[in-house]
């Protein structure tokens, strides 16, 4: 099952790769991380998605609380929570494919934010799941790039992460 | 006004401050300012190693012997590098200690300078925690936190990278007297609850068994494990690690559990209906096949001060995360307060059974041989010293007899690598063990292939009159490799035989220590009298012994652990 776990952690050199680290020395998987200091610039948040049993997923959580520098650690799969990443993707878009893709960006609420006589640049903010639709809605072939910034979560309501 | 001091005499002067009063190391560029600090004060006593490994295994063998921090200080780059052999071994135990590391200048990290590797990347898997120290003024506050974090919780390896501008700047020293970590607050109460469940659970036992782990030495919990043990006459086993955390020589004691555990350990650990794990963590020299183990229905509770130990290859029913001293005291106090028993009839019956199971006589060898038995000389050995020995060990056949034939009575006298299994560990432990009790008797039970991972030390123990009694058992082949191509690789001894050993002997005296060599089941006993008769001296003793002799019971790799094979 996938997990999106988060954690706040010291802001210092190597913290990231003992995160990293941890998860290739124990065979964990990541599908995708992301991180960036908090509006305390002492602490990271790091946002982990990864796939695995609730056994695993438990150890995996156990051992990120060892790390010396992780302050704190929740599951956001244990409650209600929200999901969001942003993609930039750059499709061709030449003749009558400019107003199709216009369309399709319209409809999942996504913008142009740069455009050439053959391409358009769209961003686009949503659950992982819902990047995976749009990319399966426009044809293969007329994508040219996308950049992912992997997953962010945050609990919903009055569940707080904080120190 | 306070001074301003160099990073060199901050580091030596946190040192003192911690109370460390000898520490292992190897002089290079990057350590020279720290070196030359060390020069000129006496508190900190330096012990000189031949090689880095050698240093973090004596400053394991000093902490696991003492339970004090072990300190190591290596230089940069090569010195880092063979260290990290020592710092696996040490992390794998859970060993507290300080590794202090020079590194090349800041201005020169990043450029492939000479002597350089990157310490903090290299180390990172194999340290509990590790810094790089940038900034003079975070020196004495670092040194602090790596004490702190090496010996609480679960204990482990720091690794303090130290470039060289860094020990030569200078700053006001201040030594904190406390540290806090928003980051790290390990638990030491066990949750009262839990134990309220667990003693439920002792008290409605038939069939019990105490399993207990290295975390009850590394938490000096052996006094409350031994009254646990016997308010209840429930049967006790020790894991390779837990040697001594129990008295090997009282009735209660089936001797260790695991790969080489004995018959009854390994049944009883196997037919339980309740077994209470305490600071230990099924790993798989311990409970083989994790899938055939929960093939047997029985109700678990695991203390441990990690809870990532806890349900990680072994489901649980009653986890307390928790110091084991603390956890102990708190569950025999409740123990005591409470009116019921366990039932008695049914442990009567399970001690008969455990009897029967005791009988097969599962350590039996032939006494009679015309050639030397391994075992016999441990057995011996364990007369002449009384069981009160210190006895460190390699890796392989020797070990496992060590443990299975030397009776631990007592906690932190037996000193070998469990976890990461390393050869060569056995002497430069014994040094650091002999140093931290310059008045004990040191053995390094060892093989002519471990020995000579670390022969150089030999040299050391020269320097520091270091009186080892090294008891090598001789069978001219790596006889744990051996015997494992024997049963499971159709008897091809592949790259296990020993050729071209050296005339140890010899190679003892050269260095100015005493050798003998033994070659015949009755002159073992007196050998051992005569080296430890000599007290101030190192004494070699090569003993040749049978060459086919092999380690039983023994549970195959994969299998379950009542699929034993026995002698």
């Amino acid at each position: 099952m996938r997990h999106i776990i988060s954690l706040l952690m010291e802001n210092e050199a190597g913290a990231l790769s003992r995160v990293a680290g941890l998860f290739s020395a124990r065979g964990y998987n990541i599908e995708s991380l992301s991180v960036a200091p908090t509006e305390d610039p002492t602490l990271s948040r790091m946002t982990v998605v990864t796939i695995g049993s609730d056994e695993v997923v438990e150890q995996v959580t156990k051992q990120l609380n060892k790390l010396i520098e992780v302050v704190k650690i929740i599951d956001l799969n244990e409650g209600n929570h929200i999901e969001r990443e942003l993609m930039l993707v750059k499709v061709r878009a030449i003749g009558s494919d400019r107003e199709e893709i216009k369309r399709l960006v319209e409809i999942f609420r996504g913008c142009i934010i740069d455009v050439t006589d053959k391409s358009y640049t769209i961003e686009l903010t949503g659950t992982s799941s819902k990047l995976d639709a749009f990319l399966e809605a426009v044809e293969r072939s007329a994508v040219l790039e996308t950049v992912r910034t992997g997953a962010s979560g945050i609990g919903r309501g009055e569940w707080i992460l904080k120190v | 006004m306070s001074v301003e001091l160099t990073g060199a005499e901050i580091t030596i002067r946190c040192l003192q401050e911690e109370g460390v009063r000898c520490i292992f190391g190897y002089p290079g560029g990057a350590v020279l300012f720290i070196y030359d600090e060390l020069f000129k004060q006496d508190k900190v006593r330096h012990i000189l190693v031949r090689h880095e490994q050698a240093a973090v295994h004596a400053a394991d063998g000093y902490a696991r012997s003492s339970n004090n921090v072990g300190v190591a200080l290596v230089t940069s780059g090569p010195g880092v590098t063979n260290a990290v052999t020592g710092i696996a071994t040490a992390y794998m135990d859970s060993i507290p200690m300080v590794i202090i590391s020079g590194q090349v200048p800041t201005s020169a990290i990043g450029l492939d300078a000479f002597q350089e590797v990157d310490t903090v990347g290299i180390t990172r898997p194999c340290v509990k925690h590790n810094f790089l120290v940038k900034d003079i003024t975070e020196l004495a506050q670092t040194i602090k936190k790596a004490f702190y974090i090496a010996s609480t919780g679960r204990p482990g390896p720091v690794l303090v990278d130290i470039p060289k501008d860094v020990s030569q700047q200078k700053t006001k020293f201040a030594y904190p007297d406390k540290i806090t970590m928003r980051s790290y607050n390990p638990v030491t109460k066990g949750h009262s609850r839990q134990i309220k469940r667990a003693a439920e659970l002792i008290l409605s036992a038939k069939r019990p068994v105490i399993y207990a782990g290295g975390g009850v030495i590394l938490s000096d919990a052996a006094p409350q494990l031994t009254e646990l043990v016997q308010m209840l006459n429930f049967p006790c086993t020790n894991t390779l690690m837990g040697l001594g955390g129990y008295p090997a020589t009282d009735k209660q004691s089936l001797g260790m559990l695991g790969m080489h555990g004995t018959y009854e350990a390994n049944m009883a650990m196997q037919y339980c209906d309740v077994s209470v794990a305490v600071g230990a963590r099924f790993d798989d020299r311990v409970i083989g096949n994790p899938k055939h183990f929960s093939n047997e229905n029985r109700k678990i509770i695991h203390i441990d001060i990690d809870p990532s130990s806890i349900s990680k290859r072994v489901k649980v029913d009653v986890p307390i995360v928790g110091d084991v001293l603390d956890v102990l005291k708190e569950l025999i106090k409740l123990l005591k307060a409470e009116k019921g028993k366990p039932d008695q009839a049914a442990l009567k019956e399970w001690w008969k059974q455990i009897e029967l199971w005791r009988e097969r006589d599962c350590l039996k060898y032939d006494r009679e041989s015309k050639i030397i038995k391994p075992q016999m000389v441990i057995e011996k050995l364990f007369n002449i010293t009384k069981g009160d020995a210190f006895i460190t060990s390699d890796v392989g056949q020797h070990q496992m007899w060590a443990a299975q034939f030397y009776k631990f009575d007592k906690p932190r006298r037996w000193i070998n690598s469990g976890g990461l299994g390393t050869m060569g560990f056995g002497m430069p432990a014994a040094m650091g063990v002999q140093l931290a009790n310059p008045k004990g008797k040191v053995a390094c039970i060892t093989g002519e292939a471990s020995i000579q991972m670390c022969i150089q030390e030999l040299s050391t123990c020269k320097q520091y009159k270091l009186p080892l009694k090294i008891i090598n058992l001789n069978n001219r082949y790596m006889g744990m490799v051996r015997q494992w191509q024997e049963f499971f690789h159709g008897n091809r001894y592949a790259e296990s035989y020993m050729n071209a050993l050296p005339d140890f002997v010899k190679l003892a005296e050269s260095y100015g220590h005493v050798g003998m060599k033994i070659e015949r089941p009755e002159d073992v006993e007196g050998a051992l009298k005569e080296a430890f008769k000599l007290k101030d001296q190192l004494v070699f003793m090569d003993f040749i012994t049978d060459q086919t002799e092999n380690v039983f019971p023994m549970v195959p790799g994969g299998k379950g652990l009542s699929e034993m094979i026995l002698v």
